[in-house]
């Protein structure tokens, strides 16, 4: 079929040119990543060789075991923050994606009184930078009492707008002819929400997922400026003054241990879930 | 009989208008009952803020005391006696923007489009590596920059440039304000594909096929003229929300600098308004000061989202509300791969 390029079914010479065109980028993108794998398993003698090694030769779980070791020396466990932080992001990620998926039918599907609005308004906050009024919502955290509470981990990140444009947008898909038919056998909009819509927006739900997860798993903020007592901080917050204030030898394998299990869990979900992502931006246009 | 069915239908249609009216009030409990909680909880953490900082804006404010009105004596400063905002932020913020913003947006583009003539699987891997740094962020980004920019001989970069005899000693990267800036916008090019970029990639894979056909009938040879004439305008809803994702990410990301060198950084060579409502607000607790930057960098983000909107729904404003077929397709088999 002359013409028609894009998504090509199969491999052709002249796919050869592009890839040619695009290989230094992609392997310039790319190569930081293969380095914080490899700089994680370097033993010590690796990580301090001259010249500098970019790959690892004798991969060693050292690192990681001297991460544990410090930690249960250091008075809080890193279990503990480590729990912390599973605990967090899954009550997070629960909490968020039942409440942008409800909001995501409502405005999609339901005509109620300020339906328009709440569309246009959660539009603009997608601009929304949260650096920005970090003081005001430390006023806001203090004002409710929630410091040193745990729902101050959580609370300031279940609203995500880019999340609910990016569900509202995949309900609309689902065809208003199947929702009547529905409520004409008698259900409920709860059964609706429950039975319809969620069943068809699973694509949806998994990008809002990695949106979320990402958020919360690498969030300091709140950890930082929320929280004074240190055994309810996250792991992401530990790992993060490891880092910065390990500037001694064994701290360097320590810290290259750390970036990789901050970084991985990242990357299998996404690896995981891509499909479902490309499947969602698919609606992503903002019209 | 025909006066009865004539009944039967005005009824029907007139029990239907009733269902119709009891629903639209109906309606109005039932989507707030939907939309209510995730409502709360945007008013308490996004709006409320975001008003707030607008009040403290126009105050004079430590954290301690009350504070106290003082007009629009925050924003004069900013123009007139805030030297190094006008001296290093302002200008670092306007060079990384444009070369992060437009730039990422230009290169995430091309390499979306890029990736669109090439066939599954090898689509799928460089994707996956293209989106992987925009994953990378706090500690992971701060661990992998600081070793291979590190200012000794042990530094990655240092110690190939000096292998490749393009330096002879190694150099300060991380202290030198002549690089600082450099550094920082490559790592934000560097982590700029992000979720626009896969929606970019969705929207290009989604365009009609049929179109090429009939533009290679209609004399289209190459697949630049394919680009401009054909895929552009189809995607151009893609196109806006990628913009918006990079005009936020190219204002937002102040990390970079304050994760590697500190906040502030060396001679502001690396400061962005980002970093400097966090030196203001959290280092000299001048937070009414700090709240009027902060007001001001949402308001660039939303003039420059504007401004994108502008552009890229000027031409076709209806023509694109349509919903692009494979997707709907998926959604009605309730096809979740």
């Amino acid at each position: 079929m002359k013409g028609r390029k894009i998504n090509p079914k199969s491999f052709e010479i002249g796919q050869l040119k592009i890839i040619l065109f695009i290989l230094p980028l992609v392997i310039f993108m790319g190569l930081p990543i293969v380095f914080i794998i490899n700089h994680a398993f370097k033993p010590m003698e690796e990580l301090f060789a001259f010249p500098p090694t970019f790959f690892v030769k004798n991969a060693t779980f050292e690192n990681f075991t001297k991460l544990m070791k410090f930690s249960s020396n250091s008075g809080i466990p890193l279990s503990r923050y480590l729990f912390n932080s599973l605990v967090v992001t899954v009550i997070t990620m629960g909490l968020a994606l039942l409440l942008t998926t409800m909001s995501a039918f409502a405005l999609a599907k339901i005509k109620f009184k300020g339906r328009e609005l709440l569309t246009q308004i959660n539009q603009v906050a997608i601009m929304f930078v949260s650096t920005a009024v970090l003081i005001p919502r430390y006023l806001v955290v203090c004002k409710l009492g929630l410091i040193d509470n745990v729902f101050a981990h959580i609370l300031p990140l279940v609203a995500m707008p880019v999340a609910l444009f990016l569900v509202k947008q995949f309900v609309e898909q689902v065809p208003d002819s199947l929702l009547e038919a529905a409520y004409m056998d008698g259900a409920t909009d709860l059964d609706i929400y429950i039975k319809v819509i969620m069943p068809m927006i699973r694509p949806a739900v998994a990008t809002a997922a990695i949106l979320v997860f990402q958020q919360v798993w690498t969030n300091m903020e709140t950890s930082s400026y929320f929280f004074s007592d240190d055994s309810m901080k996250t792991l992401t917050f530990y790992m993060n003054t490891l880092v910065n204030a390990n500037n001694t030898v064994a701290g360097q394998g320590m810290a290259a241990a750390a970036s990789l299990i901050m970084f991985l869990p990242n990357l299998v979900l996404f690896i995981i879930l891509q499909n479902k992502v490309m499947n969602t931006m698919a609606n992503s246009g903002i019209k | 009989m025909e006066t009865q069915e004539k009944t039967v239908c005005g009824t029907k249609t007139k029990a239907k208008r009733r269902m119709n009216k009891i629903s639209r009030r109906e309606n109005n409990w039932r989507g707030w009952l939907f939309i209510g909680p995730y409502a709360l909880i945007f008013t308490i953490f996004i709006l409320v803020p975001v008003i707030l900082a607008v009040i403290l804006s126009f105050t004079n404010f430590n954290a301690i005391e009350f504070p106290s009105f003082v007009g629009f004596l925050n924003y004069i400063t900013i123009l007139t006696n805030d030297a190094e905002f006008m001296k290093y932020v302002l200008p670092n913020t306007i060079i990384y923007a444009v070369v992060v913003g437009i730039g990422g947006y230009v290169l995430s583009f091309i390499l979306a489009w890029a990736l669109c003539n090439l066939t599954k699987p090898v689509r799928t891997i460089f994707a996956l590596i293209l989106y992987s740094p925009s994953m990378t962020t706090g500690v992971a980004m701060t661990v992998l920059w600081k070793v291979i920019f590190s200012g000794d001989q042990f530094g990655l970069l240092n110690s190939w440039l000096m292998e490749l005899k393009v330096i002879t000693e190694p150099v300060l990267w991380l202290t030198d304000a002549r690089y600082l800036l450099v550094i920082v916008i490559v790592i934000g090019l560097w982590s700029s594909m992000g979720i626009g970029f896969l929606s970019m990639i969705a929207g290009i894979l989604n365009t009609d096929a049929t179109l090429y056909e009939a533009a290679s009938i209609d004399g289209i040879t190459n697949r630049f003229q394919e680009m401009v004439y054909i895929t552009i305008p189809q995607m151009k809803p893609q196109m806006l929300f990628a913009a918006v994702m990079a005009i936020v990410g190219a204002f937002q990301n102040g990390m970079i600098s304050s994760m590697l060198v500190g906040n502030p950084s060396p001679g502001y060579a690396s400061q962005l308004l980002v970093n400097h409502i966090e030196d203001y607000g959290f280092l000299r607790y001048e937070m009414g000061y700090a709240a009027a930057i902060s007001v001001v960098l949402l308001l660039i983000v939303q003039l420059f989202s504007k401004g994108a909107n502008t552009l890229l729904t000027e031409k076709n404003p209806y023509g694109l509300a349509k919903a692009p077929k494979s997707a709907k397709r998926s959604v009605e088999r309730g096809d979740d791969k």
